[in-house]
């Protein structure tokens, strides 16, 4: 990190360095803020919090975090642990705290976790309402994710949306005949197969990943205006869009790289970084450490980002990954736990850890459009525009454990895999996706 | 009062004396500790996930008892009858490639080789690595763009002109599964069955020679039938490792492609875990069990058999 930190120093000048963080310099005069009274939050005596939340991807994510959360402490005089845990455990741990009542205290967890213990957590609309009016409101994603569904009651304060940006080798589509690759989807088929007959195919996860293979799933079938459930929450996904979708991802797929049916998470950054794809979708992890090693940089230089093929309008087909903080009912120190949220929002220590993650963590408070995270480097600006999503994990039907294990399952993932690759029809993958939603949905 | 009639004046034993020579109370205290530990560590959630399996809890909320529809689903449900299926596959062919090629290590071990002892340690070292370890050191080895094997085919020695998917097809990523098990599973084998050969007494193999046996004629007289009991042990033990395997498939494709490897215990975990349906979970890992029971007591009898053992041929 020093050696990104003195870079982008050098580049910017003095304007980078309060960017960067560095102690001493003008707190963050780039974030507009208004003049809003504080909420009050008498600590607790004795108070202590403990806080889980998932691993980093990037190190800036762990280490400004924790430097973060000494500031409080030695603000405060309240000691806090932060427990760093694999993105795939987080769900169940927060599961165990709501119903155990015991563990941690604060648990930022991922966008729909807390719709499913909402009496178990605390009210958050004091603090959201603090800090939407502080940092000139909260986006259209934080807004889905924050707030109980058709209610302004606030359940959590989304702290960032880790988008899913389309990254591309500039040059590679300029040879395929492309300024940038374009927004209609069989005129993206048609870069694709160009791309693929320069042998430079591209590549999406097909495998059980979490991250970038849900993704891959709900891309491609929300850009046909396919959805797994309709706004009632009954199983809605053998529909024709799907099997648009389907025959689409077919197709897509004869210009993959071979083996994407066993990508997970980590498999579209090896094949990018090494030069054997000129296409995927993924977060900003993959810009970050082009950019951050001496014999990337080229690769780096020619790496661009955009906004998913697909969109129709503002609405994209994309949902970024949102970090969503909750606050159990089961604390001893509430007001603790409340402030400790809010002195993390707030642009002294926000700002750096947007900053120095490269935007790996997009702000949820429109305010931080201005930071100067989103001024270094324009290459990152589609990451800035994660809030700006309106697509969530269930969509179309409200939040329940019924979306987050549909999600869990693979369901899509699979049933594109499936047709993709050839191994079932559109037809019936999509009738086997309905099978596995209907089982999954039969409570909700 | 004379000798003869004289009898010793014996102090009456207190009650805690004759309570501990009571001996059901005794037996009741010595066994309590080992109890206690069976059931709190053992029984109940033994117990607690078969009760689970008729129910439909998930994580975080509490379930009701819906009697056999989980199992019903299940029966129904392609995902996991292809994973019990899987699993068998998996559990025979492993177990059997881990017993030809640790059987053949230990009997190249127990002859008379330069370094012997430092061979033996060294067979140990996949059984050593911690298996997740290993298992990612495979899951580079099956990388579809960065194997090793595929570098060295195509790169260096140019035989192939393209990379192999190991494991993006399901018949080739069972195998690739196959072969990351049985290369971790031989240590134990062999290191077991070579403490069995050495405990065979040399004065059987002198005899032997003296009749004119062929090697064939002493591996199939002596060996195997003395090697049979401590055979019969580490088969058990080695098909329920085999069949409750995790690390690895988990690891390696996480049951992928397209559930094509998911075996019980990952599906199980999958389900119950990630998937929040602790109730499903729960019935599928309950299922394990009468394929578990079964394997134990087929292990057990059918190659435990005493005359068997003794050398001479069944009636």
């Amino acid at each position: 990190m020093d050696r990104l930190t003195r870079r982008e120093t050098i580049a910017i000048g003095a304007g980078g360095l309060s960017a960067a963080g560095l102690i001493g310099q003008p707190a963050h005069a780039a974030i507009p803020t208004a003049n809003v009274p504080l909420p009050k939050h008498p600590l607790e005596a004795g108070a202590t919090l403990r806080v889980i939340r998932p691993t980093k991807f990037v190190d800036p994510d762990e280490t400004i975090w924790r430097e973060n959360t000494e500031k409080f402490t030695k603000a405060t005089g309240v000691p806090v642990r932060t427990d760093f845990v694999g993105w795939e455990d987080i769900r169940a741990q927060v599961a165990v705290a709501a119903r155990t009542g015991a563990g941690p205290d604060i648990v930022a967890g991922w966008a729909n976790d807390p719709h499913l213990y909402e009496d178990k957590i605390l009210d958050m609309t004091e603090l959201a309402g603090y800090l939407g009016k502080k940092y000139g409101g909260w986006g259209a994603l934080p807004l889905v994710y924050g707030r109980k569904h058709g209610t302004q009651k606030w359940l959590s304060i989304p702290m960032g949306c880790g988008g899913g940006a389309l990254v591309y080798r500039k040059s590679w589509v300029n040879q395929a005949g492309y300024e940038k690759p374009p927004n209609e989807l069989d005129k993206f088929l048609d870069l694709c197969r160009k791309l693929h007959a320069a042998k430079h195919p591209v590549g999406w996860a097909l495998g059980n990943s979490q991250g970038d293979g849900n993704g891959t799933a709900t891309w491609l079938l929300w850009a046909h205006g396919a959805y797994q459930v309709d706004e009632a929450g009954k199983v809605a996904i053998n529909s024709k869009e799907t099997v648009a979708a389907l025959k689409y991802s077919a197709e897509l797929y004869k210009t993959f790289i071979p083996g994407t049916l066993s990508w997970l998470d980590p498999s579209n950054n090896k094949a990018y970084i090494a030069e054997e794809i000129s296409m995927t979708s993924n977060g900003v992890s993959i810009y970050f450490v082009l950019k951050n090693d001496p014999k990337t940089a080229a690769i780096a230089a020619d790496t661009e980002h955009m906004r998913l093929p697909g969109a129709k309008g503002n609405v994209y087909p994309e949902a970024a990954n949102t970090l969503n903080a909750m606050a159990f009912k089961h604390t001893k120190y509430p007001n603790a736990a409340k402030e400790y949220l809010r002195f993390m929002m707030e642009a002294e220590q926000y700002d750096p850890w947007l900053t120095k993650c490269l935007g790996y963590w997009a702000h949820p408070l429109l305010a931080y459009d201005q930071s100067d995270c989103w001024k270094l480097d324009p290459k990152i600006l589609p990451y800035r525009d994660a809030q700006k999503m309106t697509r969530y994990d269930g969509y179309k039907g409200p939040f329940s454990s019924a979306a987050a294990a549909a999600t869990a399952e693979y369901v899509l993932v699979q049933m594109v895999a499936s047709a993709a690759s050839g191994q079932s029809t559109p037809e019936d993958a999509a009738k086997e996706a309905e099978r596995r939603l209907a089982r999954i949905y039969r409570k909700a | 009062m004379d000798a003869t009639t004289w009898v010793a004046k014996r102090t009456k034993p207190n009650w805690l004396a004759r309570l501990f020579d009571y001996k059901p109370f005794l037996i009741a205290v010595c066994l309590a500790p080992a109890l206690g530990l069976l059931l709190v560590f053992l029984t109940y959630p033994l117990g607690l996930g078969i009760y689970l399996a008729f129910t439909d809890t998930e994580i975080g909320g509490n379930g009701s008892w819906v009697g056999l529809e989980n199992f019903i689903a299940l029966a129904e449900d392609p995902i996991f009858i292809n994973s019990v299926w899987n699993t068998m596959f998996y559990t025979i062919v492993a177990t059997l490639g881990k017993f030809v090629l640790g059987l053949w290590l230990a009997l190249l071990l127990n002859q008379h080789i330069p370094f012997k002892s430092v061979l033996r340690a060294i067979i140990l070292l996949p059984y050593i690595v911690p298996t997740v370890l290993s298992a990612i050191a495979f899951w580079w080895i099956y990388d579809p763009q960065f194997s090793i094997i595929s570098y060295v085919l195509v790169d260096q020695l140019h035989i192939m002109d393209h990379y192999i998917d190991f494991l993006g097809t399901p018949w080739a990523a069972r195998w690739s599964l196959i072969v990351a098990n049985i290369w971790r599973g031989i240590p134990f084998v062999a290191i077991t069955l070579l403490a069995g050969l050495q405990t065979i007494s040399p004065s059987l193999y002198e005899a032997a020679l003296l009749d004119g046996a062929s090697p064939w004629q002493q591996f199939r007289h002596i060996t195997s039938p003395l090697l049979m009991p401590i055979l019969a042990i580490v088969m058990t033990f080695s098909v329920l490792f085999t069949f409750t395997d995790f690390q690895l498939v988990y690891a390696i494709t996480r049951g992928g492609p397209l559930n094509a490897t998911h075996l019980m215990a990952t599906l199980a975990f999958q389900r119950g875990i990630p998937g929040a349906q602790l109730g499903e979970g729960a019935a599928i890992a309950v299922a394990m069990i009468p394929f578990l029971i079964f394997a134990t007591l087929f292990s057990y009898y059918a190659l435990g058999r005493r005359k068997w053992q003794q050398g001479s041929s069944d009636e």
